[in-house]
């Protein structure tokens, strides 16, 4: 390489570091400092001894540990239909499970509240509002997406023919799944449940809304101390608990996935067609689950006294007193930034990207975990690190609404460089060398080949950037507080705490048309892009 | 034509190719034959100008193409992948190299059309590549590697992925259309029957070098050496002593290594000086293919007469096919 190029390459890896260094790095290390430099060490150490910590600390693991247990094995039978059967509609199937996923946490929260209402048990003996079992279900409800696609794809890859064998030498059905199935299963599912146990135990807008004001998780502690006691020095040591926590199960994840290794040597078979009473099963329960929630909402979203109008959606132009803007305007600002963090997540992805996949080894893998962090570590400890580190000249950004969208952006990279890379990690050299020999120079052979592939991965995460800025609460509600430029998840937070029926109306129009826009956003990307799933080149 | 002139290339240390050197005329085409690991892949690979090349000249008509960068030496390649673009759909694919080309949009269209007959692809155009059978992604790939009209067409194993029936088809069907086209073309392969059926000559690889070459028929009749012998398929190797002496009697005048092909081994009824017992019998075509134990020395022939194993046999070698080797 000559010193032009190589110079060439330094500037275009600097980009993102020092994007990243300045707004995710360096407020990490404002939170450690605030948490164990100097004086504030004894309050550190007093606060882990106190039994009000010890009490959060407690509910945090056990709800996380919980839901977690609750979402793995409600996510076995659809799993298990997906993994092994045909049938119609399976396409629809994968792509509702999918969709609660990136659904923003305050809709969530909303479709619940929604539910209890509507069946009578936000109140009296059969109480769900305001009680753990209203957070697990909605934990379950977020989380079922991701064990149910991380377990039947590496299930369909078990080699069917195993478990025929064993029926044919007389086991029953409950046998072969503890002997035979459950134990190949171990590596998706302690990989998926760590995952589900992660987002879990750093979850925020549910348990703010749903568990109640009297539960508290360290997530919603450091907000409180932050944001309503202006504690900063007990938030940051919360803060610093969690980081490492959140690291601890990031190195377990490492160590778990890379002792699964076992391939299979399965052959192409035809799946089976679905038995129908599995199907309806599945139909039936995620209907329930995911289906239900979602359909009172909107049935509430149109619930005027004691009929149905649009006048809620009407009513998001207005301004309402305990908000100081519209939900037009929030959903306009909500809009505009996940624009920004929609580009700024593509443009940084891309390039962190290239840099994994084309640089040296150390460089790559370095690029590679620092990238990832963000996705790691939780939204409120991000954004309540941008609001104590960002407050000094040169980046005194303390009252910019930039601050929102780079917040978003950095959530957003993880996802733009998780399809990205795999993607041009799997373009075979081959296809290159074949567009060289047909005559094209390297930089047509960029244009042609590398480009187009990499476009079509870089438009799926693009469509997960956005869709998470969208519905951004955790961070967001840290970050400049102009009330201009407040967001819809922030202004419908505060549209659901706030009581009275036309309130309670607009909110579920708001939450209505949250969940569309980022529903929407990634129904399209999806089957757009799985039609065209020809990535590869192992034919 | 071309002209690979003493090619040296290695990777990590490790010589792969070693003071290789080949020609091609024009419409001319040459196998290169060998077992994997050869260098037959990296010497394609280094004619293409995809490896760099520590000594040696590559010429196209006396013109030296060493430091032309790959896509501008005029040369195609088909991989054994057949490397589709799957972004692209079989015309899309087609159409790339005449895109590079800039050439109009009607010429380009009537030129993927054409192909597309010519390797009996008509109304592929609008078909996505994952959809494709291995012998239609194969006929596509050729399609496309003819497109931009190559000076010389490279082929690597460009049936290795493909069931033998498929095979036999498609081998008739690519010498036809390379020979219609006047095609000059470097084919490799480890099949020798494919090497035979496509060659107009066939150079035999080993460890980096051109170990003989010469036309299907003179590399039949006479490998050189053991080890091309053995590379075409060849089975009876006879040692001598000094004075050229063997178990079926005097086949040379000193020591050293003979060949005794296949048709130089005939059983016949009446008693003769080499008798063996059939080991193994496998009837195909018509013919028996049998193993004979003659002393230490194990040969291969076949025969139209029915013979079993433990048979005790007659046989006459005809001295017109023993080869000396090297």
């Amino acid at each position: 390489m000559t010193l032009v190029k190589k110079l060439r390459w330094a500037v275009l890896a600097a980009i993102p570091v020092l994007f990243i260094g300045a707004f995710f790095y360096w407020p990490l290390i404002k939170i450690f400092s605030h948490a164990l430099g100097g004086e504030e060490i004894e309050d550190f150490k007093s606060l882990l001894f106190s039994g009000s910590f010890h009490q959060i600390a407690w509910f945090t693991v056990w709800q996380a540990f919980l839901s977690t247990v609750l979402t793995m094995v409600l996510a076995l039978p659809t799993a298990y239909l997906m993994a092994r059967f045909s049938f119609r509609g399976r396409r629809i199937f994968q792509i509702v499970t999918t969709v609660p996923f990136v659904l923003p946490t305050v809709v969530v929260a909303g479709a619940f509240t929604a539910l209890f209402e509507r069946f009578g048990l936000d109140e009296g003996s059969f109480r769900l509002r305001h009680t753990v079992w209203a957070l697990l279900a909605a934990h379950v409800f977020f989380n079922l997406a991701i064990a149910i696609r991380t377990v039947s794809s590496f299930w369909s890859g078990l080699d069917p023919r195993i478990e025929e064998q064993a029926k044919l030498l007389g086991a029953t059905p409950w046998h072969i799944f503890r002997k035979i199935t459950f134990p190949r299963l171990v590596p998706a599912l302690t990989a998926a449940s760590s995952i589900v146990f992660l987002f879990c135990l750093t979850s925020f807008g549910v348990v703010l809304l749903l568990a109640g004001p009297t539960r508290a998780t360290i997530e919603t502690e450091i907000w409180r101390q932050a944001i309503w006691r202006g504690d900063i020095a007990t938030a940051s040591s919360l803060a610093v608990i969690q980081l490492v926590a959140v690291l601890v199960m990031v190195l377990l994840m490492n160590y778990l996935q890379r002792r699964q290794a076992v391939v299979e040597n399965r052959m192409d078979f035809v799946y089976e067609k679905a038995p129908r009473k599995l199907l309806a099963g599945n139909i039936f329960f995620l209907f329930m689950m995911i289906g239900l929630p979602i359909i009172i909402l909107f049935e509430s979203s149109l619930t005027v006294g004691d009929g149905y109008s649009f006048q809620n959606f009407a009513s998001l132009a207005d301004r309402v007193t305990l908000v100081p803007v519209s939900a037009i305007t929030a959903l306009k600002n909500s809009l505009l930034f996940a624009v920004i963090a929609t580009i700024f997540a593509s443009l940084l992805g891309c390039i962190a990207s290239f840099v994994v996949v084309h640089g040296r080894r150390w460089i790559s893998n370095l690029f590679d975990m620092s990238m990832m962090f963000p996705l790691g570590i939780s939204a409120v400890v991000l954004g309540f690190g941008m609001l104590i580190a960002l407050d000094t000249p040169p980046l005194d950004l303390r009252s910019s609404w930039i601050l929102v969208p780079i917040a978003h952006s950095l959530l957003g990279i993880p996802f733009v460089m998780r399809t990205v890379i795999p993607t041009l990690r799997r373009i075979d050299p081959s296809l290159r060398e074949s567009a060289t020999l047909l005559g094209a120079s390297p930089r047509q052979v960029s244009r042609h080949i590398d480009f187009p592939i990499a476009l079509r991965a870089l438009s799926v995460g693009a469509a997960f950037a956005f869709a998470i800025s969208i519905g951004e609460f955790g961070a967001t509600s840290f970050l400049p507080r102009n009330p201009d430029r407040l967001t819809a998840p922030l202004v419908l937070f505060r549209l659901l705490g706030a009581p009275g029926e036309t309130l309670r109306g607009q909110a579920m129009a708001l939450a209505v048309v949250l969940m569309t826009i980022t529903a929407l956003a990634v129904i399209l990307v999806e089957s757009s892009f799985f039609k065209k799933e020809t990535i590869r080149s192992d034919f | 034509m071309l002209k690979v002139q003493n090619i040296k290339v290695s990777f990590d240390g490790i010589q792969v190719l070693d003071e290789c050197a080949l020609e091609v005329g024009e419409r001319e085409i040459v196998v290169l034959l060998g077992p994997s690991g050869c260098g037959k892949s990296t010497l394609l690979r280094t004619v293409a100008g995809l490896e760099n090349l520590e000594t040696g000249k590559i010429l196209w008509n006396e013109e030296d193409m060493t430091t032309v960068p790959p896509h501008k030496r005029g040369f195609g390649l088909m991989f054994q992948n057949h490397a589709l673009f799957p972004h692209r759909n079989v015309e899309e694919n087609i159409d790339f190299g005449l895109q590079i080309l800039q050439l109009n949009r009607t010429e380009r269209q009537q030129r993927v059309k054409d192909l597309l007959n010519m390797v009996g692809l008509e109304k592929f155009e609008k078909r996505e590549i994952g959809g494709l059978s291995g012998g239609e992604a194969q006929r596509v790939a050729l399609a496309r590697s003819l497109a931009p009209k190559p000076r010389l067409l490279m082929l690597d194993e460009p049936m290795a992925s493909l069931d033998r029936a498929l095979r036999d088809r498609l081998l008739i069907d690519i010498s036809n259309l390379l020979r219609d086209l006047n095609q000059a073309a470097i084919y490799v392969t480890h099949d020798h029957d494919e090497a035979f059926s496509i060659a107009d000559r066939i150079a035999i690889m080993h460890e980096g070098k051109i170990e003989r070459i010469g036309t299907p028929n003179e590399v039949w009749l006479d490998p050189g050496s053991e080890i091309a012998a053995q590379c075409i398929g060849h089975e009876n190797f006879v040692n001598l002593d000094s004075s050229g002496n063997s178990a079926l009697g005097k086949l040379g005048s000193g020591p050293g290594t003979v060949l005794i092909r296949e048709d130089g081994i005939s059983i016949v009824s009446e008693s003769t000086e080499i008798v063996g017992e059939v080991k193994s019998a496998t009837f195909h075509a018509g013919l028996t293919f049998i193993k004979v134990q003659v002393g230490d020395l194990q040969l291969s022939t076949s025969t139209a007469t029915p013979v079993k194993i433990s048979d005790q046999i007659n046989l006459e070698i005809l001295k017109t096919a023993v080869v000396p080797l090297r």
